[in-house]
């Protein structure tokens, strides 16, 4: 019988590579959230900085627009003391020509240590992590509509933060899950760490019913949706991944499942509302509701920088030839 | 004698040494108490210390709660064995001009009262630092020695001994065959 190792954890289980939370068994997930929490209160400091990674280079691998994950990815390098390294990769070799491959491998002739790449194609990070040598680790920081696993870690954190227990936790995920990585990456750390129920909801071009294969309840009315939730994980409405007249428009869609302050009490009265952000004001979410009290949107980023310090100093510490 | 009967002996006089817990305790509270100030802060190294410095802290009837020191952000074996990360640090004083007595269980090699006093100064600049420790063993590897020692035992490097806490809260010092 052929065993595949999943390729994020080496011969000791340890995670040398954060590729997709799919796969991952719960006890690492939990390892990360643990670890975040020490960072935490690193965050909170005065002297901002660990020297964990001191003397080690992370290069930003971004082929696909992204300020804010690139930056979060560069606070949280440099407060681990790393180098960071951000690659304008659509500036450069790649406009010329040169394949994926060649451009890890010139780089790792620059030592990297960490790659954290973003990229429009579904398993880019997979790519890049078979070629890379056994010291050097891959963080996917989003790849096509697969997977975002340290948004969906952030947001286990978040979670695990505001509810403790994920076993009595009804989590709503509203919006394009379709297109979303992020909703993925939620689902399967969802699952993975237990929650009672996760519903997702939307109108049927944007929320499939075949959802339900990855153990989720697909929901197109909102208030059923959401009704006697726990956790609302809204999510924004992806313009530039919609191709055909998925939705007549976005007041169309605010109409029918925007997240409004009288449709919230349909949820739980102490449910907490999460978004990745960006947020569209008006289109997936009402103002009144990102400002309101139960909205831990502005927590998520700063958890957000915990878990990435958290994984790039979990897999920096793991050989992937052991 | 060979080396390894006398192995044995040290080994077997450590053990005794280690057996009476509430004398090494007293011990410990005596030698802590005659250098605490009235303005003196006890931070525990997670997890041995801090259980040491929770038990203090109530002994020497100081106000609010001993501080917590995690070495775990400047252990010098990180690209060895990695991130173990427990219980985090937590000081609510100001480090800044403060006089402070480290409480460990154990000391032995120096490496962990090297990353706790780094991680310390993260925090601001103390008045003075000093070192209390249950069993004091031999096998430095730094220029680091205890001002307070309940007990000092000689072991083989074969040997471990670490503070355990049992489910009732009863704390015992336990020499081992290192894994």
């Amino acid at each position: 019988m052929l065993y595949r190792r999943n390729p994020q954890l080496n011969k000791n289980g340890e995670l040398v590579h954060l590729l997709s939370i799919e796969g991952l068994p719960a006890s690492i997930l939990r390892q990360v959230l643990d670890t975040a929490e020490n960072f935490v209160s690193v965050n909170d400091r005065e002297v901002k900085k660990v020297p964990l990674l001191r003397g080690r280079s992370v290069f930003n691998l971004f082929f696909e627009n992204s300020t804010r994950t690139r930056t979060t990815f560069e606070i949280a390098a440099k407060r681990l003391s790393a180098d960071v390294i951000n690659l304008d990769i659509a500036r450069s070799s790649a406009s010329k020509g040169e394949s994926l491959l060649d451009t890890i491998a010139n780089l790792s002739a620059m030592a990297a240590d960490i790659f954290v790449v973003r990229h429009s194609e579904s398993g880019a990070p997979y790519l890049i992590a078979k070629h890379v040598a056994p010291h050097v680790h891959v963080i996917n920081a989003g790849d096509g509509r697969h997977s975002h696993p340290t948004q969906g870690l952030l947001d286990m954190f978040t979670i695990r933060h505001y509810k403790k227990d994920f076993s009595n936790l009804t989590v709503a995920i509203v919006g394009d899950v379709l297109h979303s990585r992020v909703a993925r990456s939620d689902i399967h750390g969802l699952t993975t760490l237990g929650a009672a129920e996760v519903r997702v909801v939307g109108p049927k071009t944007l929320v499939p019913a075949d959802l339900a294969q990855m153990g989720v309840r697909v929901c197109h009315n909102l208030e059923e949706g959401i009704r006697d939730c726990d956790v609302v994980i809204a999510l924004r409405l992806q313009n530039e991944r919609m191709s055909g007249a998925l939705l007549p428009s976005a007041q169309e869609y605010f109409t029918s499942y925007g997240l409004t302050r009288e449709r919230l009490q349909w949820a739980k009265p102490d449910a907490i509302v999460m978004h990745p952000g960006p947020i569209n004001r008006g289109v997936e979410i009402d103002s009144d509701v990102v400002d309101g009290a139960q909205s831990v949107i502005l927590p998520q980023v700063t958890f957000g920088i915990a878990v990435r310090m958290a994984v790039m100093s979990l897999v920096a510490g793991n050989d992937a030839s052991e | 004698m060979s080396a390894i009967d006398s192995d044995a002996l040290r080994a077997q006089s450590a053990v005794d040494a280690v057996r009476d817990m509430p004398t090494l305790y007293q011990a410990l509270l005596l030698g802590v108490g005659a250098l605490c100030r009235s303005d003196t802060h006890l931070v525990g190294i997670a997890t041995g210390g801090a259980w040491l410095a929770e038990r203090l802290q109530s002994d020497l009837k100081l106000s609010g709660e001993p501080g917590v020191l995690s070495s775990a952000m400047h252990r010098d074996d990180f690209a060895q064995r990695g991130l173990a990360a427990r219980e985090p640090t937590r000081l609510d004083f100001d480090v800044n001009g403060a006089h402070i007595i480290v409480i460990d269980d154990v000391l032995y090699t120096g490496r962990t009262i090297r990353a706790v006093i780094n991680e310390l100064y993260d925090f601001g600049r103390p008045a003075s630092v000093a070192l209390a420790v249950l069993v004091d063993r031999n096998g430095r590897e730094l220029p680091i020695q205890a001002d307070v020692a309940a007990v000092r035992i000689e072991l083989p490097v074969s040997k471990s001994v670490a503070l355990r806490q049992d489910v009732a809260g009863e704390l015992s010092v336990v020499i081992k065959d290192r894994r």
